[in-house]
């Protein structure tokens, strides 16, 4: 071991295949942790389920909203609802943790590449996004009998994968600028009033009109907007719209996080 | 100044070893104004343990994360390997034990441990990272179910994962019982035979006078003082009188010489009654102690003692 005490890092193509793993088993790590995390588990995956379960399958009478089941139309909503809560508390909470107890400190002193723990991150939030939706979908199916095709579903995941970026943003700028003892709180704060306003738990055309309005400016409803138009409900905008609602929210949480950063940086 | 290191003190490196890690002129101003550090300089050497003492919010901590490359200098140089602490290559050759309030509860210290090692190209063997941290037996603990000295003894093993050339130990025997203290004290005297380097910051005295080549005193962002153990109680002793030998000795005895007759004895520095005992600092004891001993025939209860190293910190760091 001594020996080796001022010999230079290993090569480039070990370096490489060094770094890939460290990602994978960041990525792993940090999934493996949140779901032994009961108070996590348990609550991102149950809150939707039984939401869904309540509102969407017992509450439902048969009707159809714009061509599409109701049990299906609300299948949207709460998906999108369920992946929301993964990367806010899956990121925000984990995040604002790990830099009140200096967690964050000792890994970014260490080889880790910086961005292999943001990857880890939004990776096991994805990861939980996709289990929420599949198991909403396996509910809606068995129990109200909606139809998704194969289709239908793919595109639900795809949405999962790129819809949990913007709400990791969101929860990354949250962990930045709210203490530590005040992130949950601050999150639940965010997130309820978000869902309800996106028109995530009950269709957004029964919310008073100023709400509609408000609703163009909530990532949670473009996100939701995109997830109907899969099951070929004729949304109030176009796809594009809402994709540029979705990029032009995380550009904004990305342009704040960068402030805090900087700012909590110069202050350690 | 190897002429004046204590036997007990003899140490593989010198002075002139390789510079492994450098500060220098570095001044930290903190966006709210404070200044934690003001034109401090500190050299590391290949192989040595130095000790970072001063009291809270002398900026021991912020010198620390500077050398880590964590946080960046107002002004000055930070050079680790003679070069950039920040790169991925230097950070390779550091390790760092915080003072980490919690690390991801639900993660196993086997996990945690394997998870550190995977970050470098030539680990620590497992087994050996865990004998050495004294980890036997709870490796499948979760990190939240661990006693506070545990946490820490994992947390050593997360800083030795790399087989570092230069170890940052902040506080790392905090919480630790005697026993654990005295087997981390011996890991890290054994990375230090083996040409590693050691900063340690403490708040025991005790483990710096122990463990350290070199102390360094910081107070209010300078270096007020630096040196072996020995050299730091002797200083730390003579700045309430004139010398500043470095054989100072505190000599404690009952006698009913007066303190002016005390005070023009050789070698005599200081000199108090304190509850019926006479404390006598003094550069030459030898000498002193004859001149005394001449003096009053019916001296008693006579003791002679190095300076505590608490004393000269608290005197060295005081106004």
């Amino acid at each position: 071991m001594s020996a080796t005490a001022f010999t230079l890092p290993a090569a480039r193509s070990n370096s490489f295949a060094r770094t890939l793993r460290i990602f994978l088993t960041e990525a792993r790590f940090e999934f493996v942790r949140l779901l032994r995390t009961r108070a996590f588990s348990l609550a991102v995956i149950g809150f939707p389920v039984i939401f869904y379960l309540f509102f969407g399958l017992i509450m439902n009478r048969g009707e159809h909203i714009g061509g599409v089941s109701v049990a299906k139309y609300m299948l949207a909503g709460y998906a999108v609802f369920g992946m929301v809560g993964a990367s806010l508390f899956g990121i925000g909470g984990g995040l604002a943790s790990e830099l009140s107890t200096g967690w964050l400190e000792l890994k970014r002193a260490s080889p880790m590449p910086p961005f292999a723990y943001v990857v880890a991150k939004c990776c096991s939030a994805v990861v939980f996004g996709l289990i929420i939706v599949t198991l909403l979908t396996l509910l809606g199916i068995t129990i109200a009998h909606v139809s998704i095709t194969p289709s239908e579903y793919a595109r639900m995941m795809a949405l999962t994968l790129v819809g949990t970026i913007p709400f990791a943003c969101l929860g990354m700028v949250i962990a930045l600028l709210v203490p530590f003892n005040a992130a949950p709180g601050v999150i639940n704060m965010i997130y309820l009033p978000m869902s309800f306003c996106g028109g995530l738990w009950i269709p957004i055309m029964m919310l008073p009109h100023v709400l509609q309005k408000f609703a163009l400016l909530l990532p949670t409803y473009h996100l939701s907007q995109l997830v109907l138009a899969t099951f070929g409900y004729a949304s109030a905008g176009s796809a594009i719209s809402h994709w540029f609602g979705l990029l032009g929210f995380t550009l904004v949480m990305l342009g704040v996080a960068a402030l805090a950063y900087r700012r909590l940086e110069q202050n350690s | 100044m190897s002429a004046v290191l204590d036997p007990i003190q003899a140490t593989p490196f010198t002075t002139s070893s390789p510079a492994v890690a450098t500060l220098s002129h570095i001044t930290k101003r903190y966006a709210n104004g404070v200044l934690a550090l003001d034109d401090l300089s500190l050299t590391l050497h290949r192989g040595e343990i130095v000790a970072l003492l001063g009291p809270n919010g002398a900026g021991k901590s912020t010198a620390v994360k500077l050398l880590m490359g964590l946080s960046a200098p107002t002004s000055g140089a930070v050079r680790i390997f003679d070069a950039d602490p920040r790169h991925a290559a230097t950070r390779l050759r550091t390790g760092v034990m915080l003072q980490v309030g919690k690390a991801p509860e639900m993660l196993r210290v086997r996990e945690h441990i394997n998870i550190f090692r995977g970050y470098y190209p030539n680990p620590v063997p497992y087994a050996d990272l865990v004998r050495a941290a004294g980890l036997e037996g709870i490796e499948s603990r979760m990190f939240g179910q661990l006693s506070g000295g545990q946490k820490q003894r994992a947390l050593f093993a997360l800083a030795l994962a790399g087989d570092p050339d230069l170890v940052f130990l902040d506080e790392p025997t905090v919480g630790l019982d005697i026993e654990a203290r005295r087997g981390m004290w011996a890991e890290i005297r054994s990375l230090a035979a083996r040409g590693k380097t050691v900063l340690l910051t403490t708040h025991y005295l005790e483990e710096a006078d122990a463990l350290a080549h070199r102390i360094v005193v910081i107070n209010k962002g300078r270096v007020i003082c630096e040196g072996t153990p020995a050299e730091v109680k002797s200083l730390g002793a003579a700045t309430t009188g004139t010398s500043t030998s470095r054989t100072l000795k505190i000599i404690r005895c009952v006698t009913e010489v007066s303190n002016s007759t005390l005070l023009s004895i050789p070698g005599v520095t200081a000199a108090e009654l304190t509850a019926g005992v006479t404390v006598i600092s003094s550069t030459e004891p030898e000498r002193t102690l004859r001149e005394l001993l001449a003096l009053d025939q019916n001296l008693h209860s006579l003791e002679v003692q190095s300076p505590a190293l608490e004393d000269a910190f608290l005197a060295l760091t005081s106004n």
